[in-house]
């Protein structure tokens, strides 16, 4: 006898199945805070350490394909990037119902797409953006690629902190398949979900993911990251003011989403570097300047001290034009 | 109401783990084709019989003639032969044609050859005539989402009623009451665990225990029909994902 199942029921049974079996384990359900690519993750109680924490689950377990293995993979790629900008990882496991998981750090915060209506100014996009880069570059030290950075993947917390998420596409620099898989429940929406991410599966965001890794191309390295960044500069860019975007800037993310690998910035640091320089006034390597937008720019950086110069040549000039005689 | 099927007889079970029906429907053997497409149909008639009420807002009659006219071109002209699993998920390919087939409706000359209607499978459409009753108005969304919901509705019917003899088989029966209670009936505020134990005459932990491991069985059944269900290890886990992970 097949029974009617409402619409409620459905639902209720859907989360029962997809729910975590938490059984011999020190963690409590609390509530679900995203879904993503591979599996769910959800906000648990550790009931040792009483404090809460992010769980996170994949949809479907299964050791002869190797998903366990892969989830576990991540788990260990990011235990190994310890940085401020990048979640920490605190346990790993199966679970009973035969699923593997890894609890990490619960970040209270915004994701970056949601949290940037709040923070109109140019400058302080930019300083954001570097922290990620700083991430970024931690990573590549560490032959990490992130292979999915778009700004669903940034959190933002209460303190300005600015933590990369989601490392789940994240890949060994010279391993031949994708390893590892998200807190921020960001699926990647191009994901072919499959038990590997061999030569020709497309994993990624379009929009934020380079051509290269669009085509499945296996020898993805670095510079997808780089494209990857320079869309995230570009969504940054989108309604900062001042408006328009400056030149310079706007050559920094031309470089950086540059079509041929070859042709973008050679590392995250580089990149880094010349946005900061943009920040400082200095002159960036993405945009040769002539003469006068150079002496401009000089003008500009030092605008105080020429005021002040101007300032004290003006005093001298009047001072000597009505010196007594 | 029953989930017979004129092609594979009274469907006591389904079919053993690890085995996907579509690969059934291609084998050379009569009797493997036979138990993969009553499988099939088990599973998804239901979904396009309301699929073509809701969506094509046909009446009862025309509905019921279409699904049986449906399925017997799956049976009879071997429509999944033509299933590439690279290219859509099983769902999609079957949503597209029914589709085709009630676009065509105008053509029906074969229907009226086959003498109008004619019962092919004995399918209950009175049940599910009822459940449509059940259905809010808004139901008739988005054409995929409603087939995917039905589908999901049909499979998760037969997963429960799998569960169901598989724990009455291991003297568990309890372990479904109480699967039912929480997450299947509808009605007022959810009984405390203390409450249920009280009334069962059990532990409050007895209560966690035995509903975690009717939700476990049941996830598990719910995966092992839907890797039935599917050609490829990548539609498989596509469709756990849409039909666990995501809320339909």
């Amino acid at each position: 006898m097949n029974r009617w199942l409402s619409d409620s029921a459905l639902e209720r049974l859907r989360e029962a199945a997809d729910s975590p079996d938490l059984a011999d384990t020190r963690y409590r359900l609390i509530d679900k805070l995203g879904q993503g690519g591979m599996g769910g993750v959800f906000r648990v109680e550790d009931t040792t350490l009483e404090r809460q924490v992010a769980l996170k689950v994949i949809t479907v377990g299964d050791p002869e394909a190797g998903w366990p293995t892969r989830l576990l993979q991540e788990a260990r790629v990011i235990a190994k990037l310890e940085h401020p900008g990048i979640v920490p990882v605190h346990d790993a496991g199966v679970l009973a119902d035969g699923r593997s998981f890894y609890t990490m750090k619960l970040v209270q915060g915004k994701r970056l797409d949601e949290h940037v209506a709040t923070v109109p100014g140019l400058s302080d996009r930019l300083r954001i953006f570097l922290r990620i880069c700083d991430a970024v570059a931690f990573a590549h030290a560490h032959s990490v690629l992130h292979r999915d950075l778009k700004p669903g993947n940034v959190m933002v917390g209460p303190f300005g902190e600015v933590l990369v998420m989601d490392w789940g596409l994240s890949k060994l620099v010279g391993s031949p398949s994708g390893s590892a898989t998200s807190q921020s429940g960001e699926a990647p929406a191009a994901e072919i979900v499959g038990p590997g991410t061999a030569h020709g599966s497309v994993l990624g965001t379009p929009g934020y993911m380079a051509p290269e890794q669009t085509r499945g191309e296996a020898s993805v390295d670095e510079r997808a990251d780089i494209y990857s960044l320079g869309a995230v500069l570009q969504f940054l860019l989108a309604d900062a003011s001042p408006r328009p975007v400056p030149r310079a800037l706007a050559a920094i993310r031309l470089r950086a989403m540059a079509a041929d690998p070859a042709d973008r910035y050679p590392s995250v640091q580089e990149l880094a570097d010349d946005v900061a320089h943009f920040l400082d006034g200095l002159q960036v390597n993405a945009y040769p300047e002539g003469p006068l937008p150079r002496a401009w720019r000089w003008i500009a950086r030092n605008r105080a001290w020429i005021l002040l110069l101007l300032a004290y040549m003006v005093t001298r000039a009047l001072l000597i034009f009505f010196r007594p005689r | 109401m029953t989930d017979d099927t004129s092609i594979g007889g009274v469907r006591h079970q389904f079919p053993s783990t690890h085995w996907s029906q579509i690969e059934g429907t291609r084998s050379p053997h009569a009797e493997e084709r036979r138990r993969a497409l009553d499988s099939l149909i088990s599973a998804y008639w239901k979904p396009v019989y309301k699929y073509i009420r809701l969506h094509w807002k046909k009446e009862n009659e025309p509905a019921k003639d279409l699904t049986q006219e449906f399925f017997a071109r799956l049976v009879e002209k071997g429509l999944l032969d033509r299933f590439d699993p690279e290219r859509a998920r099983l769902r999609t390919y079957l949503r597209v044609c029914v589709d085709g087939l009630v676009m065509n409706e105008d053509k029906a000359a074969q229907r009226v050859k086959r003498g109008g209607h004619v019962t092919l499978l004995p399918l209950d459409f009175e049940s599910a005539e009822g459940e449509l009753r059940q259905l809010p108005l808004a139901a008739a969304g988005n054409p995929e989402e409603l087939f995917s919901r039905e589908f999901a509705r049909s499979l998760f019917g037969l997963a429960l009623e799998r569960l169901r003899r598989e724990l009455e088989e291991k003297g568990k029966g309890l372990h479904f009451e109480l699967l039912e209670l929480y997450d299947i009936d509808e009605g007022g505020k959810p009984l405390t665990y203390d409450e249920v134990a009280r009334r069962y005459r059990i532990k409050p932990t007895d209560v966690t225990n035995y509903l975690a491991y009717a939700r476990r069985e049941f996830r598990r059944i719910v995966l092992d029909e839907l890797r039935a269900m599917t050609a490829t290890e990548d539609e498989f886990r596509r469709e756990a994902h849409t039909l666990l992970g995501v809320k339909l």
